[in-house]
């Protein structure tokens, strides 16, 4: 893992800056302990990067294409726009790079029981995917209210042999979901590991989730170099969490890119129906770390909304937090009838059906590239595909 | 010394060992809940830990999450808690201990809980999401006059039982099993085991062991290895289900200090 341009984040302590950490139960910080030496380890093992890298070719089918989007260019007239397409890894979205990079880390740590949270389901389906493989028991802990919007994910992680486990706590989405798959790591430690699924929750988990997911814009430095012989202007991603964002920023950190994270929001921010956390969020400890968290005055964790389930969270990886206070990163928003009105243009420009995660950054474009010149570029990533949300599409334009 | 470890101390050495009683703040009534904190003080508690409610307790089991949420949506905050905690003062010389997450600490300003903890009374404080590693960055110079008392679990290593032991006051809270609040206690001699080296480990503070102690006989079995214990979702489960104005609670609690004070003179 290459270290881009004087960017040395997290510390020794799992710190970026003030934000990260591990603000955890003390029943965990063994194993947190334990991950952390083991993953170093597996870094600098030529069997484990070799196999990572076979599985990501022959198994999710890596690289993924940067396809340039005439349609949406020659829509926009300005910036070329391309499309980073993780919709195209096995499974449907980046998800698959790090759970393929953790179950080989499970291997490892002689553990037998795999957990996960999910939102959207794609965390979960890719999850579900690699415990099959490699033969794990696997336990999916999912919030009442997104098994509900994400059926055919549910589905698909019951076809896979995972059980999904329903979560009737608080607001019943993600944010829920984690704090039972925590719960049940406090309690079956010994044989479990914890999969989490974004660059959140205690360190290691959001540096190592970065380094699995930066697969993502190494390959988009080498295609766009290939394709324009040069650095694009504009990178843009959706953050929830905040994975696929880290994923593709992390190479381009501090090279003059202007990077850019997409969140949702919800009803508008101006309404408390929002997951815009970065923008109205302020500091504060949850699930493991220290990070911008929508709250309010008493410090007890706000409800949240976004049409899109993946999004639908409170809190954002520490690095955003980070990125986000030493201006490395931009961060704004963008509301579900805005990421609805993307996935209908990416659908028909461009024949791409997005992720709703996704659509945030495609509704971006709309903001972004009136004040963009035409020998600029612009890389969108489209995280991953709209299968998923279908309903959810069809039920919202009152089809 | 601190006020906790010398109470703790004079109730072993009159050989009792000793009854902490969890309470969530304002749960299950928040009109009534000095009341009830006195009363339950009265039964035979030897001290209470007062919880201030989070929305995401993540070391908690259903139980206490329950209690916390009730206590949300009855308007529990911060604020109210000291208040609380201050009219519970007035009335007793026993060692009060709030118990709670990071975040409605690190909301309300840190230094300013520590100043307004303290004036209202509060003897020591339980953070179950600060470890040894976010000690120093959480617990600035004004935490200075508060006994803050840390946690050891199964999982935590012989050097590192020694090492929190170093730098916990007023006693160290041992987690009996590897789980959330309101855990069964099914693996006995695992437990044992555990409780055993951990208590030999423990040499500069007294050693209360919770988690998974909701009747007499874990009592019976555990106190041996401890110098007194915690009980939490027992408490909260039985006022839960209390139709009798606490009076079936408020006996549970004189059961339990009177199984502590017979298993330790036997």
């Amino acid at each position: 893992m290459s270290t881009p341009n004087n960017y040395f984040q997290p510390d020794f302590s799992g710190k970026f800056g003030k934000y990260g950490g591990k603000f955890v139960p003390e029943t965990l910080i063994t194993p947190l302990k334990e991950l952390e030496e083991t993953y170093f380890q597996l870094l600098k093992d030529d069997n484990f990067n070799k196999e990572l890298d076979k599985l990501n070719k022959e198994f999710s089918g890596r690289p993924t294409p940067l396809t340039f989007a005439e349609g949406l260019t020659n829509y926009y007239k300005r910036a070329k726009i391309y499309l980073k397409r993780e919709d195209l890894c096995h499974t449907g979205a980046h998800k698959i790079n790090n759970a393929l990079g953790q179950i080989l880390l499970a291997k490892k740590l002689g553990k037998k029981r795999i957990i996960a949270e999910t939102g959207a389901g794609q965390h979960g389906v890719a999850t579900a995917t690699v415990c099959a493989k490699f033969g794990m028991k696997c336990f999916v802990y999912m919030g009442e209210v997104d098994i509900e919007r994400q059926s055919l994910n549910v589905f698909r992680m019951k076809l896979l042999g995972a059980e999904v486990i329903p979560v009737s706590s608080g607001s019943r989405t993600l944010k829920d979901a984690t704090n039972e798959a925590i719960r049940d790591w406090v309690t079956n430690v010994n044989d479990t590991h914890y999969i989490i699924g974004s660059v959140v929750g205690p360190h290691p988990y959001p540096m190592m989730v970065r380094n699995f997911q930066s697969i993502i814009g190494f390959e988009t430095k080498e295609q766009i170099q290939i394709a324009e012989n040069r650095l694009p202007d504009y990178i843009v991603a959706c953050v929830g969490g905040g994975s696929n964002a880290i994923g593709i920023f992390y190479p381009f950190l501090n090279s003059g890119v202007k990077l850019i994270g997409v969140e949702a929001g919800g009803y508008g921010i101006n309404t408390n129906k929002h997951c815009a956390t970065l923008t109205l969020g302020r500091e504060g400890i949850f699930q493991g770390m220290k990070t911008y968290l929508l709250q309010d005055n008493d410090g007890q964790v706000s409800e949240v909304h976004s049409i899109s389930a993946g999004l639908d969270y409170p809190g954002v990886g520490p690095e955003h937090s980070y990125l986000k206070d030493e201006i490395i990163a931009d961060y704004f928003s963008v509301s579900d009838e805005e990421a609805i009105k993307a996935t209908e243009l990416l659908s028909q420009k461009e024949g791409i059906i997005p992720a709703l995660e996704s659509a945030h950054a495609i509704a971006y474009l709309e903001k972004l590239t009136p004040s963009t010149a035409k020998d600029e570029i612009i890389i969108v990533n489209v995280s991953g595909r709209g299968d998923k949300d279908l309903y959810t599409i069809k039920n919202f334009l009152g089809y | 010394m601190s006020l906790i470890s010398n109470y703790i101390s004079e109730k072993n050495n009159a050989k009792e060992k000793i009854l902490s009683v969890f309470l969530t703040a304002g749960f299950p009534d928040k009109n009534n809940f000095v009341e009830l904190a006195l009363d339950i003080l009265d039964a035979g508690a030897d001290m209470l830990e007062i919880g201030f409610p989070f929305s995401d307790p993540l070391a908690d089991g259903p139980i206490i999450q329950h209690s916390s949420q009730s206590a949300i949506e009855n308007g529990m905050n911060l604020h109210k808690v000291l208040l609380i905690l201050k009219e519970i003062r007035q009335n007793t010389k026993k060692p009060l201990i709030l118990m709670g997450y990071a975040n409605p600490i690190l909301r309300y300003g840190k230094s300013k809980f520590a100043i307004d903890a303290i004036a209202s009374g509060a003897n020591g404080i339980i953070i179950p999401d600060i470890p040894i590693e976010e000690y120093d960055g959480f617990f600035d110079s004004s935490f200075n006059p508060i006994d803050k008392i840390l946690l050891i679990t199964p999982t935590t290593t012989k050097d590192r039982i020694k090492k929190i032991d170093s730098v916990s006051n007023g006693f160290v809270y041992c987690v009996s099993v590897s789980g959330t609040t309101g855990s069964l206690n099914n693996k006995v001699d695992e437990t044992i085991n555990f409780l055993t080296n951990a208590y030999s480990l423990v040499t500069n503070n007294k050693m209360l062991i919770g988690f998974g102690i909701s009747n007499r006989d874990d009592i019976k079995i555990f106190s041996p290895y401890c110098d007194g214990v915690i009980v939490g979702s027992a408490v909260i489960k039985s006022l839960m289900e209390d139709t009798s104005g606490f009076r079936k609670t408020l006996t549970f609690i004189s059961d339990l200090k009177d199984e502590l004070i017979r298993s330790t003179r036997q």
